[in-house]
């Protein structure tokens, strides 16, 4: 019977990367507490063997499951992390050093094992590390085991002790198992039974001379054996033998498909879920069978149950791929700890909310903003220790991360208490870029939403932390395709707050349907600010350039989306359409379309694999008719209202740009 | 048809475990410590144990002794899982009361002809 | 709705593959069988704003949203307006799906390494970069068309970033 092991793959390595994570944390707190006390509190025995175990249990499983370089990097670990936990090995800030270097080379090699790659070169030199660090005198793993050979059989003398049954073993299995090697030749021997009423029926008082006509390897009788030879009196003599055993590893290769850990409750609602809304279908199914006209009233009652179903499951299944946001944020200790050393500066990042739950998809893709902005609070936020005591701060700055729902978003923060924005510096900065005219009075609040632009980076130097080319911009546009949006705020001295939103969920988007031409599109509520009738007095056109409307004093750019998308078919007068007013990025623009359509529920597809990037656009949706429907992005129409416009006059733009980012925002 | 009952904190060797005897016609549950284990064997009848060493709440070795100490489970083949480098483990084990050991790593055909061999 | 062509051609040696033979401005076309996943009838389409001429738009395909593409003008040929014979033949290149939009659909054929023939130049550097080569059966000759490189993704980037 083979079976193959390959379906358990993705949970070991889930596990283990689990297993790692946990060891790090772990390693982090012993290293903090070594170096607030100098290296001497002894550490925590109840979390070394914490450590230990995960590093026993990855070793265990890798083995099981064929992970051969997981297993040998992992058992010199365990080795070393059981001298720690046994004593023979002192802890300190050095051997910490190494285990945590070792926790991520495991991480790398079980991540590379998952892809089917090779290990990471440097494994190996770390594990000889790892070895030479343990105690001396360690048992090397077992040698092979030596072939017997000549001769046609054994002689075997088998007396069990008295309590050879306590431990659950059983003489005749150990017979039975003999008998299937070959020809057994059996010989009770009961002269130790004693008389009936000292009978003890727990005891074991029979023995057995034992011949095997066949020559088997000494060590195939060895694993007959190998359990109970403590418990009883055993002789082997061979008569003659001849042998040859063989084993093969078993190796299987895998390419992990991603999966989630859900809980079991979650799964129960869905099933409960799924039950009412067959009954609710039945009970449809019979009601339009024989239907007349008066039963009209249960028909819609039957379809509003349906419909309430509906939403519940949709609720439960989406929840199911909602996560802790505590998932990102466990990695920020760490990258807070090696990035703050490597620039000497002294950072404590405290975390909370980190239950706050956010869609898996989400979850995946706001690591690498996130990481981003804690790098970039680190780099050009956090003062160096002396410059804080000089300000009367203390050595240790500070970086928080909180996350919380609010108003059906994930807000998400990461705030310091740093330096807060250099307003000069940047201010000079985009004056330099030809970003800002040089005559342009800015808001500070205008000064911050500055650094969002391409091509800003104020560091003095690129090392190899923020400047990685990876600009502020890009962390903007990157939580914009996730249909969110970040925002700035800052105090000079005291501290800057950057501030992200995201949607609960990708997949499922409430939008607004707007027909434009012949074509309908959908544009999420969340972005729609207003929706007026025109008055064709408040739209002006200064100098033939992009048009612009006034929206109670404000000047907003005006998008045509018939003209921006070519559409073929007629075109209306303003007075006859509908201006919808779009915000994002803290920016408004004027969308004209022919008609609102109404509100819908719309499954987001995505059109990336197969077609290129569209501007304007974000996803696609197929609507109730089965027809494709296009969902409209904001952030990008929005600049493109700006962009256009900023090609117009400068005065009306200006104007407009200051209206429009005077008006509070969230 | 024989229970057996896996003890292990590691999920994934849990589910191979199960899945393993489970396809071979037993019938298996599974508890992910020690502590875990000896609650269900109190609740029904298990006729083998395959229990880790290393686990949380209570160890392996630790289940064994207090498996022995039940009426019901002063004969039961109990089998421990070790690695080749746990020789004390092992005896410990057997000194706990423990009727054999299975080495990992371990492939399912060797755990089912183990399991065979035990429950006849 | 179409369903499935029949298979003709005699059975040559074991190196021949199976094209789908299609026409497009009585010129016959041919793409390996194995990349085409299945054949319909023209339906209305939803356009993609300003993409290039030949992308029509995108189509829902059970769920998929798929890509559609003229091959008339893909070509640089002369479009035509659809009618009920013309076809979509669905092509499904590495787990990308694509429409492309044919006059009509002829048989499946077999074709042996001695059918090809070597491919003069062409006029027009555009097409010539999605011909993978010439077949000659019976007195037909048949461009074979490189669908991968048509539905490439890059091509098409490319491609709307000019239109753009």
């Amino acid at each position: 019977m083979a079976i193959d092991l390959r379906r358990f793959h993705a949970t070991f390595f889930e596990e283990s990367l689990e297993g790692v994570a946990a060891m790090e944390a772990e390693l982090l707190d012993i290293e903090r507490v070594l170096q607030r006390s100098g290296g001497v509190q002894e550490a925590d025995a109840e979390r070394l063997n914490r450590i230990f175990r995960a590093a026993h249990s990855i070793k265990g499983g890798a083995g099981t499951f064929g992970f051969t370089d997981v297993a040998h990097f992992a058992h010199a670990l365990e080795s070393l992390l059981d001298d720690i936990r046994s004593g023979r090995r002192a802890l300190d800030l050095e051997v910490v050093g190494l285990l945590m270097r070792a926790v991520d080379c495991l991480r790398a090699i079980v991540l590379a094992a998952r892809g089917g790659e090779a290990p990471p070169a440097e494994a190996e030199a770390l594990r000889v590390a790892l070895e030479r660090a343990q105690t001396a005198g360690r048992p090397a793993s077992s040698a092979p085991e030596p072939v017997a050979s000549t001769g046609s059989g054994w002689e075997i003398e088998f007396h069990p002790h008295e309590r050879f049954f306590h431990t659950g073993n059983d003489p005749l299995r150990l017979l039975r198992t003999l008998a299937e090697l070959g020809q057994l030749v059996v010989r009770a021997d009961v002269s130790r039974l004693p008389a009936w009423d000292s009978f003890d029926p727990e005891l074991c008082y029979l023995g057995w001379s034992l011949t095997l006509q066949k020559p088997v390897a000494r060590s195939a009788l060895d694993e007959v054996f190998a359990w109970v030879v403590g418990d009883c009196e055993l002789q082997l003599r061979p008569i003659a033998a001849a042998a040859a055993p063989s084993d093969p590893g078993p190796k299987t290769e895998e390419r992990g498909a991603t999966s989630i850990r859900v809980a079991t409750a979650k799964v129960d609602a869905l099933v409960d879920i799924v039950g009412e809304l067959v009954i609710t279908q039945t009970m449809l199914s019979q009601l339009v069978e024989d239907f007349t006209p008066d039963r009209l009233a249960r028909l819609r009652a039957g379809v509003a149950q349906l419909e309430r179903h509906t939403r519940d499951l949709q609720d439960a299944v989406l929840g199911i791929r909602m996560l802790p946001i505590g998932f990102v944020f466990s990695r920020f200790p760490r990258l807070a700890r090696d990035v703050s050393a490597m620039l000497g500066k002294q950072v404590e990042l405290v975390i909370s909310g980190e239950r706050t739950e956010l869609d898996k998809a989400i979850i995946e893709r706001i690591t690498d903003p996130l990481t981003h902005l804690v790098r970039n609070s680190i780099d050009h936020g956090i003062e160096t220790p002396e410059e804080r005591r000089r300000a009367g701060k203390p050595a240790y700055g500070s970086i928080r991360l909180d996350a919380y729902h609010k108003a059906g978003n994930v807000v998400i923060e990461v705030s310091d208490d740093g330096r807060g924005l250099d307003r000069e510096r940047i201010l000079a900065k985009a004056r330099a870029l030809g970003l800002v005219a040089p005559e342009a009075e800015l808001e500070p609040a205008q000064i911050d939403e500055l650094i969002f632009m391409p091509g800003f980076s104020t560091a003095e130097s690129v090392n190899d932390l923020s400047g990685r080319g990876v600009g502020l911009d890009v962390v903007r546009s990157n939580i914009r395709a996730l249909g969110g949006g970040v925002e700035v705020s800052s105090v000079p001295g005291q501290g800057t707050r950057f501030i992200i939103r995201l949607p609960l969920t990708l997949a499922i988007v409430d939008g607004m349907s707007l027909q434009v031409g012949n074509e309908i599109y959908i544009l999420p509520l969340a972005w729609i600010a207003e929706t007026l009738r025109v008055q064709p007095e408040r739209v002006s056109q200064p100098a033939g350039g992009p048009e612009i409307i006034s929206v109670r004093g404000e000047y907003l750019p005006l998008l045509r989306l018939d003209r921006l998308f070519n559409l073929p078919g007629r075109a209306r007068e303003l007075d006859q359409g509908i201006v919808v007013i779009i915000e994002a990025d803290g920016r408004r623009a004027g969308l004209f379309v022919d008609e609102l359509l109404g509100q819908q529920q719309v499954v987001l597809k995505s059109l990336e694999p197969h077609c290129a990037r569209l501007e304007g656009i974000s996803a696609a949706t197929i609507l109730g008719d089965g027809t494709v429907a296009l969902i409209l992005d904001a952030g990008s129409l929005v600049r493109q209202a700006y962009s256009a416009a900023s090609l117009a006059a400068p005065a009306a733009l200006g104007a407009a740009q200051a209206a429009a980012v005077s008006t509070t925002v969230h | 048809m024989p229970t057996i009952m896996t003890v292990d904190d590691t999920a994934s060797m849990r589910q191979m475990i199960s899945f393993t005897l489970g396809s071979a016609g037993y019938e298996v549950i599974e508890a992910a410590d020690g502590a875990e284990a000896l609650k269900l064997a109190q609740d029904r009848k298990v006729d083998l144990v395959i229990a880790d060493v290393n686990m949380p709440n209570m160890d392996g070795i630790t289940l064994v002794k207090s498996l022995r100490a039940m009426e019901q489970y002063k004969f039961t083949p109990i089998l421990m899982l070790t690695t080749e480098s746990q020789a004390g483990k092992r005896d410990q084990g057997r000194s706990a009361g423990a009727t054999g050991w299975i080495v990992k790593p371990f492939n399912p055909e060797q755990l089912v002809d183990v399991v065979r061999k035990v429950l006849g | 709705m179409h369903d499935t062509v029949s298979v003709t051609g005699t059975p040559r040696s074991g190196d021949s593959e199976q094209y789908l033979t299609f026409r497009l401005d009585g010129l016959d076309y041919g793409i390996p069988i194995m990349q085409v996943q299945e054949i319909r009838g023209w339906t209305k389409v939803t356009p993609l704003p300003n993409s290039p001429r030949y992308i029509k738009g995108v189509l829902n395909l059970r769920g998929t949203i798929v890509p559609i593409i003229d091959l008339r003008l893909r070509f640089n040929l002369e479009e035509v307006p659809y009618d009920a014979l013309t076809v979509i033949v669905v092509v499904n290149v590495g787990g990308r799906l694509a429409g492309l939009v044919v006059d009509a659909v002829s048989d499946v054929i077999a074709l042996a390494p001695e059918d090809r023939r070597t491919p003069p130049e062409f006029e027009g550097q555009a097409n010539r970069q999605f011909v993978q080569g010439l077949a000659q059966v019976d007195d037909k000759l048949l461009v074979l068309i490189d669908v991968d490189k048509l539905v490439n993704h890059e091509t098409l980037a490319e491609a709307a970033e000019a239109a753009a």
